[in-house]
């Protein structure tokens, strides 16, 4: 390491590989109730991961909740960007995953035929 | 490879890894591979988080779920409910212990949310033995910025402007120090950091040596950088073995790098780091004593001048800080003295880590900004006095400082305030006592540490030390004498006077403070023969009441016989005979006996 960009761009490189631990960029959140289990949410979340993986989306943060009651469209799988409201697909199976990442995670173009649910901005 | 979406960070500090965070971090490892979660959930080895009294800490992220006391047996539950379920682990969540509230997340924890986080921000978030997250949150910035794009006069100028105090207990402006040993020319300087924390009760040097390593080594090349040394030596105590295990790997990780040793950044300027090991004398921390100590002599203060800016470490000009400033140096290079100057008061900028024990419900380190009041650092971050006691007494910075009542709990706290009311910032060191404690036995307490870490070299600390002990031994056993309370004043205000170095000059300052405070209770010990707190043994007066069932179990206990009478009668100590040793109190089945 010999100059300050140097280490500007090892910091740059780093950074991701902390974000986890910063509440910030944006967020998947599985159902993962029993329900969800059942309906195979364990399963799309594999899937997430793999296609973050791929993809390199470190900042991209997955969360897991419990059952919110709609147990008939589980897998339900949320997606919330900075600022924008939080969408919440239903059915999803392993096979849409790949989609709702590349379409809404990375591009921010909503997958209109899996949504069921959108709730504004919270707190 | 898989996307990791949890980090489990483990405190690895000296007070969680003693209640056995090793062992949760491999139970950790072992469930998460069993659950088959190892490629998408990463355990992480962090550094002290300050909160010692609910460890062993686990935080969970991305939540930032904080589970506390966290044992090996806990650990499936919260691998399968939290890390597989997304589900938290109320149980082992933090509450409140004022209002038992549940409280879920790192950041809304009373004890969290009121700390102002400068130089503690790294300690538990970052793995101490990677240099690459120390780098990822802004790490070694400063010390780049101030080689390639400032002169040391500019360095020195805005360590300055920051107004930062040593930390170590005077409080002298550090950019000033700096300046001094700038303007010694000679064609070798050292820098010294000063770890030989030795206060009862503080550790605030060891959590950051153990939690935030890198920050020292990159605050002394700022240092070096500035005053024109090429050599440093981190002085740090044997006693602390995990903060010199990471010392060392954070120096090897730096010169691999390319951080420390020759040429750094380009700028033709060389930096190395030494560690020297004390063997735990506590006048080691003075700074001569420290000097003659690394030369491998006998580790006594000198008198000064000549400071150690001028002739130090192997007579070359020297500088010597305390960990905690160097630990704000890089955060002064990286964000500029304005922006340092906005934490703090008037003449004490930025924050200080206190070491909180004693009565006090939350244990631990918190960092606060100057000027906060003791009754918010007591009351809001350290949850109140224990068990329901009344708060009576802190004793702040160490033996040397001194010990104030509930009237100055609303005391600003800064360097200037403290030292004008007859106590001074010290370390750090933090000892709340409560209603049970003897104020007179306190002052015992601290002159005795000082009195046996004395190195006997002047007369004044030596011979004085000792006999204000003797006096204050002989009140504490019921034997002090009319004007002993004029003499320890007069002895102090000469031992204060006429000593050779820091360590004798501020001994007598418990003693001074506590007879400022609470002289009625030399008094009563005096005067009346009396403990008011009940804690003087010599002074005790064992009683049996009528509550005495005539069981004779005191009699047969009591080891010089003083109990006399017949069964199923109440029973009688002879106070004559009685050595106060308390053994009838602890055997009696109905509690009859008091001691008062």
């Amino acid at each position: 390491m010999k100059t300050l960009e140097d280490l500007k761009a090892l910091r740059e490189k780093l950074k991701s590989d902390i974000k986890v631990r910063q509440n910030q960029g944006t967020k998947i959140i599985i159902g993962m109730g029993t329900c969800g289990i059942a309906a195979g949410a364990r399963e799309v979340m594999s899937a997430a991961l793999d296609e973050l993986a791929v993809r390199k989306l470190n900042d991209v943060q997955v969360q897991q909740t419990g059952c919110i009651g709609m147990c008939e469209k589980e897998v339900l799988l949320d997606v919330i960007r900075p600022n924008e409201p939080r969408i919440t697909y239903g059915n999803v199976k392993p096979a849409d995953v790949k989609r709702i990442i590349a379409d809404h995670v990375v591009n921010g173009r909503i997958i209109e035929d899996l949504v069921v649910g959108k709730i504004e901005q919270e707190s | 490879m898989q996307h990791i979406r949890a980090h489990v960070l483990i405190c690895a500090g000296t007070g969680c890894k003693s209640a056995g965070s090793k062992e949760v971090e491999l139970a950790f490892q072992k469930e998460i591979k069993a659950a088959g979660l190892a490629d998408e959930v990463m355990v992480v080895e962090t550094g002290c988080h300050g909160f010692c009294e609910y460890g062993p800490l686990v935080i969970v992220y991305p939540e930032g779920t904080f589970y506390s006391r966290v044992t090996v047996e806990d650990v499936a539950e919260i691998v399968e409910s939290h890390l597989l379920k997304g589900r938290l682990v109320e149980r082992l969540l933090y509450h409140e212990p004022m209002t038992q509230e549940m409280i879920p997340n790192y950041s809304d924890i009373n004890f969290y949310k009121k700390q102002h986080r400068l130089v503690l921000a790294h300690c538990g978030s970052i793995n101490p033995e990677q240099i690459e997250e120390y780098i990822a949150v802004g790490g070694y910035e400063g010390l780049g910025k101030a080689l390639t794009l400032m002169t040391p006069d500019e360095v020195v100028a805005e360590v300055k402007k920051s107004g930062l105090r040593g930390r170590g207990g005077g409080g002298f402006p550090t950019g000033m120090k700096w300046g001094f040993a700038k303007q010694s020319v000679n064609d070798k300087k050292y820098v010294i950091c000063n770890a030989d924390e030795g206060d009862p009760g503080a550790f605030m040097d060891r959590s950051v040596l153990e939690g935030d390593p890198h920050k020292i080594l990159e605050g002394m090349a700022i240092c070096g950088y500035a005053i024109g040394a090429d050599e440093g030596y981190i002085y740090v105590r044997a006693e602390y073995p995990l903060a010199i295990k990471r010392l060392r790997v954070a120096i090897e990780q730096a010169e691999a790098m390319g951080l420390l040793g020759e040429n750094i950044f380009n700028s033709g300027f060389n930096f190395q780091i030494h560690i020297k090991e004390g063997a735990g004398a506590f006048v080691c921390g003075e700074e001569t004593a420290l000097m003659a100590s690394i030369e491998g002599k006998r580790g006594m203060p000198r008198p000064r001048p000549p400071f150690p800016a001028v002739s130090g470490l192997w007579g070359k000009p020297t500088n010597i800080n305390n960990v905690e400033t160097f630990a704000n140096v890089p955060l002064i290079l990286v964000n500029g003295a304005d922006w340092y100057c906005q934490f703090g008061t008037e003449k004490s900028k930025g924050t200080k880590v206190f070491a909180l024990t004693g009565k006090i419900n939350n244990t631990g380190l918190a960092e606060v900004p100057m000027g906060i009041t003791m009754r918010e650092i007591i009351y809001d971050i350290g949850g109140g006095i224990n068990n329901g006691k009344k708060f009576k007494a802190v004793q702040i910075g160490g033996p040397s400082g001194g010990c104030l009542p509930e009237e100055l709990l609303d005391l600003p706290i800064d360097y200037d305030s403290l030292t004008a009311v007859g106590a001074m910032m010290g370390s750090g060191g933090l000892v709340v006592m409560d209603e049970d404690t003897c104020m007179v036995d306190v002052a015992k307490f601290f002159l005795n540490f000082t009195q046996s870490e004395s190195c006997g070299k002047c007369t004044p600390c030596r011979e004085g030390t000792k006999r204000m002990l003797e006096i204050l031994t002989r009140i504490t056993e019921g034997q002090g004498r009319e004007g002993d309370i004029e003499l320890l004043e007069n002895m102090a205000k000469n031992i204060k006077e006429t000593a050779l170095c820091g360590l004798g000059q501020t001994a007598p300052n418990p003693v001074l403070s506590t007879l400022k405070y609470f002289r009625n209770e030399y008094e009563a010990h005096i005067k009346e023969k009396r403990c008011p707190a009940g804690v003087c043994e010599k002074m005790a007066i064992y009683t049996i009441t009528d509550k005495c069932k005539g069981c004779g179990l005191c009699a047969k206990t009591c080891p010089v016989k003083a109990i006399s009478g017949n069964l199923k009668q109440q029973h009688v100590i002879d106070q004559a005979i009685c050595i106060k040793c308390g053994a009838c109190m602890s055997v009696c089945p109905f509690k009859a006996i008091t001691k008062g």
